[in-house]
């Protein structure tokens, strides 16, 4: 069990590194010092849930929730919604559905605004990942922003990605487009009352048995309960089975990293006094914009393409 | 940073348009709002608060359960540690019961006539006042 003490303390950890007021490192330290974290992190299971919006994933995670507590495991939510670009407001709504929970010190349920960043995720989740990892918790389910088809970050935090839909959100070329439904360990067709349940997940099952990998389509009805049992079946098969995500995770965090890194150079490079009498050439006319990107170019220390 | 407000509507009025606009007006004012649905007894509110780690808990009213709902929610928030969180309330608030409602520690009342810019001026000024200061505050740090 995970002392009310620890909940106070890790939800400002996680503030911590979200606002960047100290880094994993520090906070993390700082947690330990409190007698809150356990010896290094990486116990505890890391379950993603991502899918459209709207598709009840909050609701499944709810369910979760009350299965993994069921089993004897406590259980920390890390829950992200997005941010607006213009304002940077937000709106955290996806307590909404498990509140039920409130009065268990097994479950720590935090909500995240995406803040700048566009893959799904905040900047801090993989940090309110480990610090809730190092606190203590079993296991650690992290639900994206409703995503369309590319925001995939949660490929590099979690250890199993559970993808979930609805019924009847196109036909079957939907299966086979590149993106979330190449991450996808376990399918999930929630609101599996509705009509073209069946239709939606034979696709699927179609899609999956021309891959290579083995991935269960399940349906679902997250509100009454019905079908997660067998994704509970899923999902604990998937906890022992060989680490099939962690050369893909390794890769896209890295790959990440790096083009962070690249943005980073350019943005220096850009400030440099010969790329400013380039671009004071190219207010003046003197220059096309294509001229300007490729005297630019070698200058960002990156490799040079021809344009 | 932004500043991080929990809107909660505690209590058995179903009503929550009042709580929903709120959140909405919060959010164009570049906040972060945790909103956690309807008839949320005070420890549902206390223990988002305290997960959330939020500035402020802006709380709607209008069943006229203020006087228990409150000092119920100040009193958690105490034996938390959290009580550093400010709390504001709103909804149908009757004027005599506003003094002692502060005398708990409530730091202001909005009432129905209250304007969104009005709301969103107030819980900035308290933010202001109580230094939670977001972008500076150590985690978890003695206080």
């Amino acid at each position: 069990m995970i002392a009310r003490r620890a909940h106070r303390d890790l939800a400002r950890a996680i503030t911590s590194v979200e606002n960047g007021i100290a880094d994993y490192q520090v906070t993390a330290a700082r947690l330990a010092a409190q007698g809150h974290r356990r010896e290094g992190a990486g116990h505890a299971a890391i379950i993603g849930v991502t899918g459209p919006p709207g598709a009840g994933k909050s609701t499944l995670v709810d369910r979760l929730i009350e299965g993994f507590r069921a089993n004897g495991e406590t259980v920390a939510v890390i829950a992200v919604d997005p941010s607006s670009p213009f304002t940077h407001g937000a709106v955290l709504g996806d307590r909404v559905r498990m509140q039920r929970h409130a009065g268990d010190a097994g479950v720590f349920i935090r909500s995240m605004a995406s803040r700048s960043a566009g893959g799904g995720l905040a900047p801090a989740t993989r940090d309110a990942v480990r610090l809730a990892d190092a606190a203590g918790f079993d296991v650690v389910v992290v639900e994206t922003v409703g995503v369309g088809q590319v925001e995939l970050e949660i490929v590099a935090v979690a250890d199993v990605i559970v993808v979930v839909t609805v019924p009847a959100l196109g036909d079957s070329v939907q299966t086979i487009k590149a993106g979330l439904t190449e991450i996808a360990d376990i399918f999930v067709v929630n609101m599996a009352d509705r009509p073209g349940a069946n239709a939606t997940a034979v696709d699927l099952k179609h899609m999956v048995r021309e891959g290579k990998r083995e991935i269960p389509v399940l349906q679902t009805i997250a509100r009454d309960g019905t079908g997660v049992s067998e994704l509970f079946a899923a999902l604990g098969a998937r906890r022992g089975a060989e680490d099939s995500n962690a050369v893909r995770a390794v890769r896209f965090e890295l790959v990440r990293r790096a083009r962070d890194e690249a943005v980073r150079h350019a943005l220096a490079a850009l400030d440099s006094p010969d790329a400013a009498a380039i671009l004071e050439r190219l207010r003046a006319h003197e220059l096309t914009r294509n001229d300007a990107i490729d005297l630019l170019l070698p200058m960002l220390g990156g490799p040079v393409h021809a344009h | 940073m932004p500043i991080k407000v929990l809107v909660a509507k505690p209590g058995l009025d179903g009503h929550d348009r009042g709580a929903k606009i709120v959140a909405r007006a919060l959010r164009d004012a570049g906040m972060e709002v945790v909103y956690t649905g309807l008839h949320q007894t005070p420890e549902m509110i206390v223990t988002a608060a305290v997960q959330e780690d939020v500035d402020v808990v802006g709380v709607s009213i209008l069943s006229g359960a203020h006087m228990t709902i409150f000092p119920k929610i100040m009193a958690l928030l105490k034996e938390h540690d959290v009580d550093d969180i400010a709390v504001v309330g709103g909804g149908v608030i009757q004027e005599a019961d506003i003094p002692k409602l502060k005398a708990l520690g409530v730091r202001e009342i909005f009432n129905a006539e209250a304007t969104t810019q009005e709301l969103i001026d107030g819980i900035e000024r308290i933010v202001g006042e109580t230094g939670r200061d977001r972008s500076r505050r150590e985690a978890g740090a003695a206080r």
